[in-house]
C-alpha cells in the first residue's frame, strides 16, 4: 500500500514498527500535492520547508523515545486556524496579506502531539458559504467530479483529504461546514459539543456556533485526533471544562441496544429520494449491528435556516468589525479620511457573501428591527434546541442525511442565497442546540458520495464515533478513492 | 418585506462597507430576498419562550483581573499598514 493510502491509525503503526519514516512520508504527500493540486485548488498555501523540518524533528523524537501521540502524521489545517509566522487568510483578500503572530490551540495541540502540518487548505471567504465558491482563491474542485463543488466551507479540507494529500484536515462548522463538505467528499467529518475545542486562534464567523473538528477517512482516525484536540483552554471564554473520554478506548462500544432517532421531517420532498436511499440503507447496518429505530419529530426543523440567517450574519457583523484596515489585514489606499479609510478598506477587501451577511446582520440588529428578527430568531432557536431535548429524552443518537443531495455542480447555486442556503438544513440544527454531529460515507448516488448524518447529545461524541466506526467495519464506502488520485 | 435602495445604503453605511453602482442594485434584490426568507420566523409561535442565551446554559467564567500576557506590540505590528513609534497611523480624525 503507498504511503498515501494509508490512514493515520495506518501511518501511526507503521511510523511505530519503523516501515518508514515521518520524512519519507512527508515528502511523499507534498509531492503529490505539488503534482495534483492545480485539479482541485485545495490548498492556499503549501508549507513544504516547515513540514520536512518538523518530520526530522518528530523522527528524532520518535528515535530518542519521545513520541507523542501523532508523532510524524502529516495534517492539512483549515485556513482559519492561525498559524504563527504563516500566513492564515481566512480565504480572503481582507487577510492575503496577514502571517499570524501566534499559533490557534488546536494548531498548538496537534503540533505538540507530534502532527505535522502540511500547508493550509482553501475556504469559503471567512467559512461564509456552502460551496467553497466565495474563496478568493478560487472555487475548491471536488475530486469525485471535477466540475462539482466539494461543499464548503471546509471545501478544500475535505478535497484534501478525499484526494489523498493527507489523512487528515481540520475544518471548522458553524453550519454543517465540516460534515456537509465531508459528505460530498466521501469522507469522515465530525463537529463536537459546541466548547469542547477551543476556539482560540479559530477566526470568528459566528462565535455562538462556531465550532472545529476534523475531516478524516475514518471515524478511528478522527478518535485520535478529537482526543488531542479537544478539551480545556482558558484562553476561549466559551471553552468546557470537561474531562475528554478516551475516545480510541471507546469506539468498540456495544451498538446494540442502542436506540437510533430517525426524523420524520427529514425525509420529505426535501431530500433527493435516491440519497435517502442510500441513508435508509446505512441506517438498516446499524439496526444490523444491534441498534433499535424510533421515529422522532423536530417540527421547528424549517425554521432552523432562517434562524441561522439570523443569528449567524448578526455575529458575523459584530465579529467582523474589527477588520477596519487599521491594525492588519488590507488597508485602501489614499483614503480621505478614517470613515472613507474603513469603508474603502472593507469594501476592497470583502467579497459578495461576507459583504451580504455583514449587511444582513447590520440589519437584523439596527434600530426598530431587533425585536422582530435578531429577538424572535433567539426564541425560535430555544424551540429548536428544545426540539433536539425532547427528542434525546427518547433516543441516544439521530440518523439522517447530511445533505439533500449529492455534490452539485460549481455555478449551480450561485445566483440565489437561498437556494445555497438550503443545502445546510439537516446539519445546522446541531449547531444551534450545541449538539456534536458527523458525516459518515454510505454510498453513491450516480458516481457522486452520499453522507449519513448522525447528531447526539452533549457531549457524545464517543456515541457519534462508535456508531460510525463500528459501520465502516460493516462497509466499505470510505475506501473508495476517486479516479485519478488513487 | 423588501427593502429599497435607500435602505441598503443605510445599512452599508452603518456596516462601513463602500459598495460599487452594480454592488448595490445585486445587494438591493438579494438582500430583499433573504429577508424575505428570514420573514418566515414571524409566523412562530413564541409567546413566553425565553430567548437562547447559550445552547448548554453555561455562564460568563470569571478570572482574577491580573496581567497574564506578554507584550507582544512590535510582533503584533508587523502585520499593520502603517506604524510609527508602537502607533497606528490613520488618516487625520481632527481638522
Amino acid at each position: 500500500m503507498a504511503l498515501h493510502e494509508k490512514t493515520v491509525s495506518e501511518l501511526a503503526a507503521g511510523l511505530e514498527a519503523g516501515d518508514f519514516t515521518s520524512v519519507e512520508v512527508t515528502q511523499a504527500l507534498l509531492e503529490r500535492i505539488a503534482a495534483k493540486d492545480d485539479k482541485l485548488n485545495a490548498m492556499i498555501t503549501v508549507t513544504g520547508e516547515q513540514a520536512l523540518a518538523a518530520a526530522a524533528q518528530a523522527d528524532a523524537a520518535r528515535a530518542a523515545g519521545k513520541a507523542g501521540p501523532l508523532n510524524g502524521i502529516p495534517l492539512i489545517h483549515k485556513d482559519i486556524f492561525c498559524t504563527r509566522g504563516v500566513r492564515t487568510s481566512c480565504g480572503s483578500k481582507m487577510l492575503d496579506n496577514f502571517i499570524s503572530p501566534y499559533d490557534a490551540t488546536v494548531v498548538e495541540r496537534l503540533a505538540g502531539a507530534g502532527a505535522v502540518m502540511l500547508g493550509k487548505a482553501n475556504m469559503d471567504e471567512f467559512a461564509m458559504g456552502s460551496s467553497n465558491e466565495t474563496s478568493f482563491y478560487g472555487p475548491v474542485r471536488n475530486p469525485w467530479d471535477l466540475e462539482c463543488s466539494p461543499g464548503g466551507s471546509s471545501g478544500g479540507s475535505a478535497a484534501s483529504v478525499a484526494a489523498r494529500f493527507a489523512p487528515a484536515a481540520t475544518g471548522t462548522d458553524t453550519g454543517g461546514s465540516i460534515r456537509q463538505p465531508a459528505a460530498l467528499t466521501n469522507t469522515f467529518g465530525i463537529k463536537p459539543t459546541y466548547g469542547r475545542v477551543s476556539r482560540y486562534g479559530m477566526i470568528a464567523f459566528a462565535s455562538s456556533l462556531d465550532q472545529a473538528g476534523t475531516i478524516t477517512r475514518t471515524a478511528e482516525d478522527a478518535a485520535m485526533l478529537l482526543g488531542v484536540m479537544a478539551g480545556f483552554d482558558e484562553r476561549d471564554s466559551t471553552s468546557i471544562n470537561a474531562p475528554v473520554p478516551d475516545y480510541v478506548a471507546e469506539l468498540g462500544e456495544a451498538v446494540k441496544g442502542m436506540k437510533v432517532g430517525i426524523v420524520r421531517q427529514h425525509f420529505d420532498a426535501g431530500l433527493d429520494a435516491d440519497c435517502g436511499a442510500r441513508v435508509k440503507d446505512a441506517i438498516g447496518v446499524l439496526e444490523a449491528l444491534g441498534a433499535t429505530t424510533v421515529e422522532v419529530d423536530l417540527p421547528n426543523l424549517d425554521l432552523s435556516v432562517p434562524t441561522y440567517y439570523v443569528v449567524a450574519p448578526a455575529e458575523c457583523s459584530s465579529n467582523l468589525s474589527r477588520f477596519d484596515g487599521v491594525r492588519f489585514g488590507h488597508r485602501a489606499e489614499g483614503a480621505a479620511d478614517l470613515f472613507d479609510l474603513y469603508c474603502r478598506s472593507r469594501g476592497e477587501g470583502f467579497g459578495d457573501e461576507v459583504k451580504r451577511r455583514i449587511m444582513t446582520g447590520t440589519y437584523v440588529l439596527s434600530a426598530g428591527y431587533y425585536d422582530a428578527y435578531y429577538l424572535k430568531a433567539q426564541q425560535v432557536w430555544q424551540l429548536i434546541a428544545e426540539d433536539f431535548r425532547k427528542a434525546f429524552a427518547e433516543v441516544d443518537v439521530i440518523a439522517g442525511p447530511t445533505s439533500p443531495t449529492a455534490a452539485f455542480k460549481l455555478g449551480d447555486k450561485t445566483d440565489d442565497p437561498i437556494t445555497m442556503y438550503l443545502n445546510d438544513i439537516y446539519t445546522i440544527g446541531a449547531n444551534l442546540a450545541g449538539l456534536p454531529g458527523a458525516s459518515v460515507p454510505c454510498g453513491f448516488v450516480d458516481g457522486l458520495p452520499v453522507g449519513l448524518h448522525l447528531v447526539a447529545p452533549h457531549f457524545g461524541e464517543s456515541v457519534l464515533l462508535r456508531c460510525a466506526h463500528q459501520y465502516q467495519q460493516q462497509t466499505d464506502w470510505h475506501a473508495a478513492c476517486p479516479e485519478g488520485f488513487q | 418585506m423588501s427593502l429599497d435602495k435607500d435602505q441598503v445604503r443605510h445599512i452599508a453605511t452603518l456596516a462601513r462597507l463602500n459598495l460599487s453602482d452594480d454592488e448595490y442594485g445585486e445587494s438591493v434584490a438579494k438582500l430583499s430576498k433573504i429577508v424575505d426568507f428570514v420573514d418566515q420566523l414571524s409566523q412562530a409561535d413564541t409567546e413566553g419562550v425565553v430567548p437562547m442565551a447559550h445552547p448548554l446554559d453555561a455562564t460568563q467564567r470569571l478570572r482574577p483581573d491580573a496581567v497574564t500576557e506578554t507584550d507582544e506590540r512590535d510582533r503584533y505590528q508587523e502585520n499593520a499598514p502603517s506604524v510609527t513609534g508602537g502607533l497606528y497611523l490613520v488618516p487625520k480624525v481632527i481638522e
